[in-house]
């Protein structure tokens, strides 16, 4: 850690790190559902569940992103955090806010909510992710505008470097579009239609910036390659996530009641969205092949290069086997989106929250580079109990979605939708089988935090 | 990557290819408002129904429905297809409103069941026409594939 201020990164992350477990514990609860349906009813019903388990990845991912700020943006601008005191204070806001929300969802009714929050004021509850009272989604207005002010100006008076520039941008593309948020029409087209604008231009647009922004950064400091070779890179990748990305939100532009031209322009714009990501994966091997030097924090690498793969294939891949429109036609909502979801965000966004992490977290607690081997093997534990159960409940999840589309949509006899989510179970019990996978890795990647922070550290320089 | 190609090069097609779609996407978007009185239905939020259809919409949104159902594809997945539930049930608001209404408070043991939501017979109404009028919103190839949804 080289400025004193990015040490309040370490809020955001501790933070992050306890609602990723929330969040896994809530898909635990959710899994077990699918398969025990009256598990936790009508004490947890499903629906709140859910609204837990894609909240809180919601708002840890939001977490990491703003701690990864608060990290990296000093360190380019080679200066000090313009207002270190506000970005603790917003942690705090927003901390208490998503607290308070989430009590709000499992202590009362979602309609007693609403009515406490004074939802009919301005309408913006019950919609999928965008489920929190307005007050709190003008919270995280708020944390996000201090946020792009504290690093806007840390940047202004600093080195302005490509990176940086990138994740400002990034950054205020995630502000601007939330806004859409709060566009709530009575026709059920023009609401879905903009809350595409929140959803799809976040996660397959201005998202990308950001992750785009963190990994170049990551991949400067482990590999001590040339910045202008990685700035390049990153421009080139972006360029593509946004050249195809923007009109690729035309794949969910297929069945809403929107024109049929959509089938053409989602469709192909949206089957060239896995070029950016495989060009991610191969940069990311590439600047590891040319290291110019063997950084300590061996974890981080792995974190960055499994980033990589997995975004491709959770993204990419998966992304593109069900975009085009004659297969969406019969895939649309069933578990092969599910399926997709997980992934996608796993690989995406979760691991290079983690791969961000696993960098700065042994700077900011005051080591010279990295972890312990100790520590760092048992994080490495983590990643591939993780990576591999995810890859296991999307496979599961595939499974399942398949067998879906053809019982309730292909098949001569279609079947009701409840009919065959009886037929579909063995799949939703393997998937919560790996699950449990999962979170034993998620317990040895809290666990590492804790393990071998005694040992000395061997000499190392930067 | 070759030598000639730079960084400043990278940069420029970054800029001029964001700047371009998302010009493009809004240009597709005038056209498609444009289009959207001919497919989305709004006939129907205008007509007699419009009021209990607006709070149908309300009612859908604070109960959160979506966590469960899908709605044209979109939401939860765990519990069946919804855009299409009016013509599933036979054309009829009253099935509708008799099955909302007859949820059992704890549950079907081991089985997924909705939630007993305790609405009076004027919100059954409004939640009913608010399906109706989604039903009947045109969607490309008249999805969803069949009546399960």
């Amino acid at each position: 850690m080289k400025y004193k201020s990015q040490s309040v990164a370490k809020l955001y992350f501790i933070a992050a790190i306890a609602l990723f477990v929330a969040q896994i514990l809530f898909g635990l609860i959710m899994g077990l559902q699918y398969v025990m349906g009256d598990f936790l009813f009508p004490a947890i019903p499903f629906n709140v569940a859910r609204m837990v388990h894609t909240n809180a990845l919601i708002i840890w991912l939001l977490m990491a992103f703003m701690g990864a700020a608060y990290y990296l943006v000093p360190e380019e601008a080679e200066t000090e955090l313009f207002a270190p005191w506000l970005a603790t204070l917003t942690f705090w806001i927003f901390l208490i806010a998503a607290g308070a929300t989430v009590a709000g969802y499992l202590l009362l009714s979602y309609s007693e909510l609403a009515k406490l929050t004074m939802n009919e004021l301005l309408p913006t509850m019950g919609r999928e992710f965008l489920e929190q009272p307005t007050i709190t989604k003008l919270g995280i207005v708020v944390v996000v505008l201090s946020l792009l002010f504290n690093i806007g100006m840390t940047i202004l008076k600093g080195r302005k470097t490509s990176i940086n520039l990138i994740l400002l941008l990034g950054l205020t593309g995630l502000a601007v579009f939330f806004l859409f948020s709060f566009y709530n029409p009575v026709n059920v087209v023009r609401d879905k239609y903009y809350w595409w604008w929140v959803v799809h231009l976040w996660v397959e647009g201005v998202w990308e910036l950001i992750l785009g922004a963190m990994l170049a950064f990551v991949l400067i400091k482990v590999t001590g390659v040339d910045r202008e070779v990685i700035e390049k890179w990153l421009y080139i990748v972006i360029a593509m996530v946004l050249i195809t990305g923007l009109i690729g939100t035309g794949h969910h532009y297929f069945w809403i009641g929107t024109p049929d031209y959509w089938l053409w322009w989602g469709s192909i714009f949206s089957a060239m969205e896995p070029i950016p990501f495989f060009m991610m994966t191969v940069f990311a091997f590439n600047m590891v092949n040319k290291r110019r030097r063997e950084h300590p924090n061996k974890v981080a690498t792995l974190w960055a290069l499994g980033t990589a793969v997995m975004a491709f294939l959770g993204a990419g891949v998966w992304g593109f086997l069900h975009t085009l429109s004659p297969v969406n036609y019969y895939t649309h909502g069933t578990q092969i989106t599910a399926a997709h979801g997980h992934m996608a965000f796993y690989g995406a966004y979760v691991m290079i929250s983690l791969t961000m992490i696993s960098y700065a977290m042994p700077l900011l607690r005051g080591r010279n580079a990295a972890n312990p081997g100790k520590s760092q093997v048992l994080e490495m534990w983590s990643f591939w109990l993780m990576t591999v159960s995810m890859v296991f409940i999307t496979l599961f999840l595939t499974g399942a979605g398949i067998l879906q589309s053809y019982l309730q949509r292909i098949s001569e006899n279609p079947m009701p939708f409840m009919v065959v989510q009886d037929q579909i179970s063995l799949f939703y019990w393997l998937r919560e089988i790996a699950g449990l996978v999962f979170l034993i890795g998620l317990v040895l990647y809290v666990a590492s935090f804790f393990v071998g922070q005694n040992e000395p550290e061997a000499a190392v320089a930067d | 990557m070759a030598q000639a190609f730079t960084k400043a090069m990278a940069r420029n097609i970054f800029y001029g290819g964001s700047a371009f779609f998302f010009l493009l996407l809004l240009a597709l978007t005038f056209q498609t408002e444009a289009d959207f009185p001919n497919l989305d239905n709004r006939a129907a939020l205008e007509g007699p129904m419009g009021a209990k259809i607006t709070k149908g919409k309300q009612l859908w949104e604070e109960n959160n429905c979506i966590g469960c159902h899908t709605l044209l594809g979109e939401g939860g997945y765990f519990a069946p297809e919804l855009g299409n539930v009016y013509t599933r049930f036979g054309n009829s608001t009253d099935a509708i409103k008799g099955f909302i209404a007859s949820r059992p408070e704890n549950g079907i043991p081991g089985r997924r069941s909705m939630p007993q939501f305790h609405f009076s017979d004027e919100e059954l109404t409004a939640l009913a026409e608010f399906l109706k009028y989604v039903s009947e919103i045109k969607t490309a190839r008249n999805w969803p594939p069949n009546i399960q949804g």
